[in-house]
C-alpha cells in the first residue's frame, strides 16, 4: 500500500465514492478505505441469500443529482435506469387500493375513484412540488453560508438560488417559505380530502425521521424527497442491478481517474496534531498520511471516536452530544419462491413496480410514531415495500423474487427491551402486516433477513442506525448541519472534512454531500 | 436568601455587627467587630480566621484525572507532585479566563480544585473521552483560612503529630482532628503566612472551636470580608468580577481577558502543552497582549493638593473600594483601576488596575480619576511592582 496521498476518504458509501471520484478527476491522489467487504454503505445491493440480491439500505436512487451523473460520466461506467410504470401502490383492504403512476393522467383517473376534488387538484399539487423540489435541489448543490462563513462566490451562488425562488412568482415564493416548516399532515390536509392519498403521501414525509407527519418540518421532508421529480410522490429511479449499481458506477468512475479503493480495511483513528489532520491509522496499526482527510462516516463517530474526544474543545463536544441521530428505520428482506399476490391489485403486476406502501391514513402514521416516542417499535408500522426483481431479473433466480420492506418506526433506543430480543418479532410483524394485503406471502418466503437500527450501526457503521447520519429535522438542516458552527464541510480539525449524509443537504442517494465536500476541498488546497 | 455555612453557628455568635454579605449563596461576615481594621491588623501582626466554605470545590478523580486537570489549567499540572498545590487560571477555547483557583493534588489520581464560580458543567464538558470524574464537593467540604504570622504556631498547638515547620508554601499535608481527617494547605488570599484547612462539613464546628481555643494568647481574631479585601489588594491578588470578568459572564469582546492580560502570564505554561485555550494564548504571545494588569501607587502629594483646593484633608476610603475608575495618560483614557485601598501598613494609596500595554512599565506615570467634593479630578499615580506587600514569612520555612 503506497503512503502519502493528497486525500484519504473514510468509508466507501456512495457519498464518499462521489467525493473520491471528484477529487481524483481533479488530479488528486486519493485513497478510500471501506471497512466492509463491499462498497456502497447504505446504498448497497447485497447477495443475502444465494441468487437473491437485495438493496439492504436505501432502495432507490431517484435523488441522485443529475450533475453527479454527468460530471462523472456514470452512464459510461455502467449505470442504467429501468422504467417503472408505478410510483406507489397502496393496498387499502376491502377491495380498494390506490396507485400513483409515472403517467399523471393515469394517476388522476385512479384518484377520481377516491375523490373527484383530489383528482382535480393533483396535477397542480405535483407542479407546485416539482417547482419547490427543483429549488431544493439547487440549494442541495451549494455549501450553506453562515454568519462565520460567507465567501463572496458562495453568496453569489446563493443569490442565484434566491433569484430563482423569486421567479416562482411572489405568491409561490411565499408559499414555499410557508410550507417548508409546516407539518406534512397540515400541508396535505390543505390540498386533499382522500384519507388514503394523504396517508400514502404522508408516509414519505417521515423518511428517516423519528417524527410523525404532524411534526413541524415534515413538509420539508415531503418536498426533499421530491427533488428533481414531477410525479408528486417521491423522486424515483431504479438502477439496473439494484441501488448498489450506483455505488459501483461511482467506484468505477473513481478508479478510472486513478483513485485507490480499499475494501475490508477499517480506519481505527484519524491522526491529528495541534488540531490538524495528518492522515489515518488503520486497524493493523499502519499509518497512511495525506494532506486532507474526508470522512463519509457520521460526524459524531468521526470526531469523538476516530479523532478522539480529548482532542476536541468542550464546546464542540457539547454540540456533538446534542446532535440528534435517532435511527428509527428497520428493514426486512425476503427471498420469495414466487411473486406475491395482492388482493387489491386487480392482478395488475404493473402496480407493484414501484413502492408498496402500507400507511392508510395520516392518523395511522401518527399512531405508529406514538409507540416510537415511548421506546417501542410501532404495533402497526408504516411499511414501504419493493419487489425490485419484478423489473430486474438479475436480482433473483428465474421465477423467484426479492422483496424488501422498509419499516417505520423501529427506534434505536428501545425501552425495556433490546434489539437482540425484538429483532425477529419485528420481522414477524412486518410479514404479518404485509400478509393482510398479500395473503399468500408467508408461504412464498424461502429466507428472511431482518436489519434493525442496531445492525445498521454495527454492520454498516451508521451511528444509532441513522441512515441520514442525523435527523433531518428543522434544527439540523442547512447551516445547522451537521452541527451549528461547522461550515464549508469542515470540522474543528483543520484538514478534516465531512462528506457524508450528516452534512448538507442530508440523506438519500443524492451524491450531494460528497460532491459539495470534494468541491470545497478542491477550492481550499 | 443565603444560608449559613457549616461554621455559621460560630460565626453568627461572634459577628457583633451582623454585617453579612452573600457569597455564593452563603452568609459571609463582612466585619465581626465595629471596626474591621482590628481584623486587618490581626492578620498582618497576629492571626485571623476566615470561613472560606462558600468557595466552590471540585474533586477530580479517575485514572485520567491528571490529564483532565492538565487539559483545563494553564499551569503544567504534570509538574504538580502529590501533596503540592498550584494556583492557576483556566480558560475557554479562545484563551479567555473563566475563573482562577487552587489545585491540590491529594493523590496520584485525586485533585481538589477551588473556584469562585460554579464550574461543574465546564469541567465535565472538558472530561469527554477521559476516564475522569468531576464531583462538586462544595457542600460536603468546609474550609477555614487561618492567616497571619502566628498562624503556624496556632496550628502547632492543635496538630502536634505533623511537621508544619517544614510544610513549604503551596503544599498540603493530611492531619487528624480526633478521629476526623482534614487537609492543611499552606495557601491563602492575604499575601501573608497562612494556611487553609479542609474538613468534612460535619466536623466543621469542632475545628472552629479548636482553632479559636488554640488561638488564645496568639491574638487570633475572626476575619471578615472587609479586611480580607484590603489584605488581598496589598498582596496584589485579583478578584473575579471585580478586577476581571469571567469569560462565562462577559458579553462584549472588551470584557474578556486572557490570563496574560490579568497578570497571570507567569501561570501560563505553553511549552509542549495542549490545554484548552493554548492555541489562542500562543497567538497572543506572538502578537503581544493589548492590556496588562498592574499595581498603582497614587501620589499622596497630588491627592493632598486636590483636596487642599477645597480646604479638606485627603479623603481616602477606610475599606478597599471596588468602584472602578478611569485612568488617563496624555489626556487619553488608557485603562481603569478596579480595586483601591489606602494601605494601613504601607501608608500608601494603592490600586489594582488594567492598562494598555504601552503604559504598563513599572515607574510609568498615569492619572487616576479622583472625586473631590463631587467633582472629577485626576491625581498622578505611578505603576508599581506587584505585590505591594510581600513579607518573607509568606514563603519561608520555620526557623528550627
Amino acid at each position: 500500500m503506497s503512503q502519502d496521498f493528497d486525500a484519504i476518504v473514510i468509508g466507501g458509501g456512495h457519498n464518499s465514492l462521489t467525493a473520491v471520484a471528484y477529487l481524483a478527476k481533479a488530479g488528486m491522489k486519493v485513497a478510500v478505505f471501506e471497512q466492509r467487504g463491499l462498497l456502497g454503505g447504505a446504498a448497497s445491493t447485497e447477495e443475502l441469500f444465494p441468487g437473491f440480491r437485495f438493496n439492504t439500505g436505501l432502495s432507490d436512487a431517484g435523488l441522485l443529482l443529475p450533475d453527479v451523473i454527468d460530471d462523472l460520466g456514470l452512464t459510461a461506467h455502467g449505470l442504467d435506469w429501468l422504467e417503472a410504470p408505478a410510483l406507489a401502490f397502496a393496498p387499502l383492504g376491502a377491495e380498494k387500493s390506490l396507485t400513483l403512476w409515472q403517467d399523471l393522467g393515469r394517476t388522476t383517473e385512479e384518484l377520481g375513484q377516491h375523490s373527484k376534488s383530489d383528482a382535480q387538484v393533483f396535477a397542480r399539487y405535483t407542479q407546485q412540488n416539482a417547482a419547490f423540489g427543483a429549488l431544493l435541489q439547487e440549494m442541495a448543490k451549494l455549501a450553506p453560508p453562515s454568519l462565520q462563513y460567507k465567501p463572496l462566490p458562495l453568496l453569489l451562488a446563493w443569490a442565484k438560488v434566491a433569484i430563482r425562488a423569486r421567479r416562482l412568482g411572489g405568491r409561490r415564493m411565499m408559499e414555499f417559505m410557508r410550507v417548508l416548516p409546516m407539518g406534512a399532515a397540515r400541508y396535505l390536509d390543505e390540498w386533499f380530502e382522500s384519507v388514503a392519498l394523504k396517508g400514502l403521501l404522508g408516509a414519505v414525509s417521515v423518511s428517516g425521521l423519528l417524527q410523525g407527519p404532524r411534526a413541524a418540518g415534515t413538509a420539508f421532508m415531503l418536498l426533499y424527497q421530491q427533488m428533481g421529480s414531477t410525479g408528486g410522490y417521491m423522486a424515483m429511479k431504479t438502477a439496473q442491478g439494484g441501488v448498489g449499481a450506483v455505488s459501483a458506477a461511482l467506484a468505477s468512475a473513481a478508479g478510472s481517474y486513478g483513485a485507490e479503493i480499499h475494501t475490508g480495511v477499517r480506519v481505527a483513528h484519524i491522526l491529528s496534531e495541534n488540531g490538524k489532520a495528518l492522515g489515518v491509522e488503520l486497524v493493523d496499526g499502519s499509518q497512511v498520511l495525506a494532506k486532507v482527510v474526508l470522512s463519509g462516516a457520521e460526524v459524531r463517530h468521526t470526531l469523538v471516536d476516530l479523532v478522539g474526544a480529548s482532542k476536541l474543545a468542550p464546546s464542540v463536544m457539547r454540540r456533538l452530544r446534542a446532535l440528534k441521530l435517532r435511527g428509527s428505520t428497520a428493514s426486512v428482506h425476503l427471498a420469495l419462491s414466487g411473486l406475491p399476490k395482492f388482493s387489491t391489485s386487480d392482478n395488475d403486476n404493473e402496480r407493484l413496480t414501484g413502492d408498496i406502501v402500507i400507511c392508510p391514513s395520516l392518523d395511522y402514521a401518527e399512531q405508529a410514531y406514538d409507540d416510537a416516542k415511548y421506546g417501542r417499535f410501532s404495533a402497526r408500522p408504516i411499511l414501504i415495500a419493493r419487489i425490485p426483481s419484478l423489473l430486474d431479473s438479475t436480482l433473483a433466480p428465474d421465477g423467484e423474487h426479492t422483496l424488501s420492506i422498509t419499516l417505520r418506526y423501529a427506534p434505536y433506543h428501545l425501552r425495556g427491551s433490546d434489539w437482540g430480543n425484538e429483532k425477529e418479532r419485528l420481522g414477524d410483524l412486518a410479514v404479518k402486516v404485509l400478509s393482510e394485503h398479500a395473503p399468500g406471502l408467508k408461504k412464498l418466503i424461502k429466507q428472511r433477513k431482518v436489519i434493525t437500527p442496531l445492525d445498521y450501526e454495527r454492520d454498516y457503521g451508521l451511528t444509532e442506525g441513522s441512515m441520514m447520519h442525523g435527523q433531518m429535522s428543522l434544527d439540523q438542516l442547512v447551516m445547522m448541519r451537521p452541527v451549528p458552527g461547522f461550515v464549508g464541510y469542515r470540522t474543528p480539525i483543520e484538514g478534516l472534512y465531512i462528506n457524508g449524509a450528516g452534512a448538507h443537504p442530508g440523506g438519500g442517494v443524492t451524491g450531494a454531500p460528497g460532491r459539495n465536500a470534494a468541491r470545497q476541498v478542491l477550492k481550499e488546497i | 436568601m443565603p444560608i449559613g455555612s457549616p461554621f455559621h453557628s460560630r460565626t453568627d455568635a461572634l459577628c457583633r455587627t451582623q454585617e453579612w454579605r452573600e457569597w455564593s449563596g452563603y452568609f459571609a461576615a463582612i466585619s465581626y467587630q465595629v471596626s474591621h481594621e482590628v481584623e486587618y491588623y490581626s492578620v498582618r501582626n497576629a492571626a485571623g480566621l476566615l470561613d472560606v466554605s462558600p468557595l466552590f470545590k471540585y474533586e477530580i478523580t479517575g485514572s485520567d484525572a491528571g490529564q483532565l486537570v492538565d487539559r483545563i489549567m494553564t499551569r503544567n499540572i504534570g509538574k504538580c507532585q502529590v501533596g503540592q498545590v498550584v494556583y492557576s487560571p483556566w480558560c475557554d477555547e479562545r484563551g479567555k479566563v473563566i475563573d482562577d483557583g487552587t489545585i491540590a493534588r491529594l493523590g496520584e489520581t485525586r485533585f481538589r480544585v477551588t473556584a469562585a464560580d460554579p464550574n461543574l458543567r465546564w469541567f465535565q464538558d472538558c472530561s469527554s473521552g477521559l476516564d475522569a470524574q468531576v464531583r462538586d464537593v462544595s457542600v460536603e467540604v468546609a474550609a477555614l483560612a487561618l492567616q497571619g504570622p502566628n498562624a503556624r504556631n496556632i496550628l502547632k498547638q492543635i496538630f502536634t503529630k505533623i511537621d508544619l515547620d517544614r510544610l513549604p508554601y503551596y503544599h498540603a499535608i493530611e492531619a487528624k482532628l480526633g478521629i476526623n481527617r482534614l487537609e492543611i494547605s499552606r495557601t491563602g488570599y492575604t499575601g501573608d503566612l497562612g494556611y487553609e484547612l479542609w474538613i468534612g462539613a460535619d466536623n466543621a464546628e469542632a475545628l472552629w472551636d479548636r482553632v479559636m481555643e488554640a488561638g488564645q494568647g496568639f491574638g487570633l481574631q475572626p476575619l471578615g470580608l472587609a479586611a480580607l479585601d484590603m489584605l488581598r489588594v496589598e498582596a496584589g491578588l485579583l478578584l473575579i468580577d471585580v478586577d476581571y470578568t469571567s469569560a462565562q459572564h462577559a458579553r462584549i469582546p472588551s470584557q474578556y481577558s486572557s490570563p496574560i492580560e490579568i497578570g497571570l502570564g507567569w501561570a501560563v505554561d505553553l511549552a509542549h502543552r495542549d490545554f484548552i485555550g493554548a492555541e489562542a494564548l500562543r497567538a497572543e504571545k506572538q502578537r503581544g497582549s493589548l492590556r496588562k494588569f498592574v499595581g498603582l501607587e497614587v501620589s499622596w502629594e497630588a491627592l493632598d493638593e486636590l483636596f487642599d483646593e477645597v480646604d479638606l484633608p485627603p479623603q481616602v476610603a477606610g475599606r478597599a473600594s471596588r468602584m472602578p475608575v478611569p485612568l488617563y495618560a496624555g489626556g487619553k483614557q488608557i485603562g481603569q483601576a478596579t480595586s483601591m485601598l489606602f494601605s494601613p501598613i504601607l501608608k500608601k494609596y494603592i490600586a489594582l488596575a488594567t492598562v494598555e500595554a504601552a503604559h504598563s512599565q513599572v515607574g510609568g506615570r498615569v492619572e487616576m480619576e479622583i472625586t473631590v467634593e463631587y467633582e472629577r479630578k485626576r491625581a498622578e499615580a505611578r505603576v508599581a511592582k506587584l505585590p505591594f506587600f510581600d513579607p518573607k514569612r509568606k514563603k519561608a520555612l520555620a526557623h528550627s
